[in-house]
């Protein structure tokens, strides 16, 4: 038995489009090997495109691997159909059935299933009130609102204890602040049914609010796995930094490699950068990054913190954060975000103020593209 | 005003051709119905008669509901070939969905006429199936039942209807989302399963309308019966053509036109009530 719910080994899926000698084959996955562990809420994501709603849907059954193999629950997948695979899909789109009220749509599951009718109602009842819906039974799908319907098809997926609940972009049709409602509800529902969540998703807030683990994926790879702090905070590449959050790209030459760090020569200036697992040489462009919130302006460079010159280009008020667009003298441009308020040690700057950009050395991270 | 303007030029074509085509003729033969005659003295007299011999006369009811039942067979039989039709079109058809769809309704084009005497061809006495039957030996003499029959109607016109019922129900079953036959199978269905319980409610409102694109021309047919139907394939369509152009006797024509043309928009009345009007187009709001 294996801790994981689902695992993909080697799993590549080949779409070819165009006809005859102008066919082309696309990698919608490529020889990806992911495990999925029991009971996390795990979040798919990346831009569109990328091959995460592919791969749910391999995970599904709805398409079938080029080559490779998928377990469910330790058990290869590859002669198993979607019909009778321990796993339940929530749609993008919702597919309710428009012909069935909720609670035919809830019970569907079930009837197929053959479970007698009292125990099909009392476990309508019980799914429906779990999403918060006890009275919308009677209704048409047509008769709810988009939350409304996203709830149901999350009870109709729910009721029938797959191992594994699959999650295409169901909150993508919501508006801002039912979606921000709906991450919180979907987290707390999840923990409380305990069933492994898979998620897919192209926002990176969504991904970061919900997940326990994250698997960033682009161009049918996946570029990093971890939780959502790791991914953050340690971001493995350019993709990521730039894809999850803001980041400030700042890039530099190799001036010295020691024990301490990699010293950077950013145009007259030398900053000092955590070495990483980065394999770089003397003299060679390398590029580091810095989240806006981890950087503050100065005046003077305080002790034990790294700093670049720079000038106040613009100034941004956003009511909890002023956003300070600074041009560095090397002419690249960063973002940094100080907090209004509370600090008493937070200078005041305006546009065309010399400055300092300081941050802690534990902040930069030295980048491969 | 300008509003009403637009709206009378864009309601005042379809009108006037509705007017013209249709309530103008109808009306007319409501005013008939009610006379002893088309010329002479005779036209000049309002009479009850004609309703009067229209009730009573048992072989006009005969047959209206012998037309009735034939209608009502075609209708089944072409739905029920049109069905499986539509669905391979939609689902399993693929690139070559557009140019079977065209295949089908190629014969369409061909003059009415020339198709029924097409059937004429193959269910005639000495005719394409008779000779195949005989020469495989199946009857030992040409069957001369396989045309001028009832049958022969019913084949003949299942063979000219079945592209128009398909057509309807082809648009509703196009208009089945995927996600949905896909949602049935993630929720344990088997594919039988999955068509009994989503594709084939959902495409019943196209079924529907194929139904009465076939049911309602046929029950007034009166072409298909004379030249294929013989004396049992009569219907009520060729009834009231007697009426009009042998028998010259225009109010009693005018008065069966008129119980058909009651009959049809009754059932169809109690028909779209029983599924919703926009049902009928396919249409789930």
């Amino acid at each position: 038995m294996t801790d994981y719910a689902v695992e993909l080994c080697n799993v590549t899926k080949v779409f070819s489009s165009g006809r005859g000698a102008k066919s082309e084959d696309v990698y919608a996955v490529k020889e990806m090997n992911l495990g999925i562990p029991r009971g996390q809420f795990f979040t798919l994501l990346g831009p569109s495109g990328c091959g995460k709603t592919t791969t749910l849907r391999l995970i599904a059954g709805f398409e079938t691997p080029s080559s490779g193999e998928i377990f469910i629950q330790g058990k290869p997948m590859s002669k198993i159909p979607p019909n009778v695979r321990p796993v339940n899909t929530v749609f993008q789109n919702y597919a309710l059935f428009p012909h069935m009220n909720v609670a035919s749509n809830v019970a569907f599951g079930l009837a197929i299933k053959r479970v007698p009718r009292d125990e099909q109602k009392r476990i309508v009842k019980e799914a429906l009130e779990l999403v918060q819906l006890a009275d919308m039974g009677k209704r048409m799908p047509s008769q709810l609102s988009g939350g409304q319907q996203q709830r149901v098809a999350l009870a109709r997926a729910l009721v029938n204890k797959p191992a594994v609940l699959l999650l295409d972009e169901p909150l993508g049709a919501l508006d801002l602040k039912l979606r921000k409602a709906m991450q919180i509800e979907l987290k707390h529902i999840q923990e409380q049914v305990g069933i492994t969540f898979v998620y897919v998703t192209h926002d990176q807030e969504e991904a970061l609010t919900m997940s326990d683990f994250i698997a960033l994926m682009s161009d049918g790879l996946i570029l990093q796995l971890g939780d959502p702090a790791t991914l953050y905070k340690k971001p493995a590449n350019k993709f990521v930094a730039d894809f999850i959050g803001e980041s400030n790209f700042i890039r530099g030459t190799v001036d010295s490699i020691t024990r301490k760090g990699t010293k950077l020569r950013v145009l007259d200036e030398l900053v000092t950068v955590d070495a990483m697992e980065v394999n770089l040489a003397k003299g060679q462009a390398a590029t580091f990054t810095i989240r806006p919130e981890k950087m503050m302006l100065k005046t003077k460079q305080p002790v034990s913190t790294e700093a670049l010159s720079g000038t106040v280009q613009e100034v941004i008020y956003i009511g909890t954060d002023t956003r300070y667009i600074v041009t560095l003298q090397s002419g690249e441009s960063v973002v940094v975000r100080v907090q209004n308020g509370c600090s008493p040690d937070v200078e005041q700057f305006s546009k065309g103020d010399l400055v300092k950009v300081v941050w802690l050395p534990e902040d930069a991270r030295l980048l491969t593209d | 005003m300008e509003n009403r303007r637009q709206f009378a030029s864009l309601i005042g074509p379809p009108s006037l051709y509705l007017f013209l085509l249709f309530l103008l003729p109808v009306g007319l033969m409501f005013v008939y119905s009610f006379r002893a005659g088309i010329t002479g003295p005779a036209h000049d007299v309002f009479t009850l008669d004609n309703y009067r011999s229209f009730l009573t006369n048992s072989h006009f009811h005969r047959l209206f509901w012998r037309s009735a039942l034939i209608s009502l067979t075609i209708s089944v039989i072409s739905s029920l070939l049109a069905y499986p039709l539509a669905y391979y079109l939609v689902f399993q058809a693929g690139r070559n969905r557009v140019t079977l769809m065209t295949l089908l309704i190629i014969p369409a084009w061909t003059s009415y006429l020339l198709r029924i005497f097409a059937w004429k061809l193959i269910l005639g006495s000495s005719g394409l199936l008779n000779s195949l039957l005989l020469s495989l030996g199946v009857i030992e003499k040409a069957s001369p039942m396989l045309i001028y029959s009832r049958s022969a109607v019913i084949v003949t016109l299942v063979y000219v209807w079945v592209p128009f019922v398909a057509l309807p129900i082809f648009a509703a079953l196009g208009r089945i989302d995927r996600n949905l036959l896909e949602a049935a199978a993630d929720l344990g269905c088997k594919p039988w399963e999955a068509f009994l319980r989503v594709t084939l409610p959902l495409s019943l409102p196209g079924v529907a309308a194929g139904f009465f694109f076939a049911f309602i021309p046929t029950l007034g047919e009166f072409v298909t019966p004379l030249l294929v139907g013989g004396a049992s394939g009569q219907m009520y369509g060729n009834l009231i053509q007697d009426q009009f152009m042998r028998a010259l006797n225009w109010p009693m024509g005018s008065v069966m036109s008129l119980a058909m043309l009651v009959a049809v928009i009754t059932l169809v009345f109690i028909l779209t009530r029983l599924a919703s009007v926009s049902d009928l187009g396919g249409v789930y709001e």
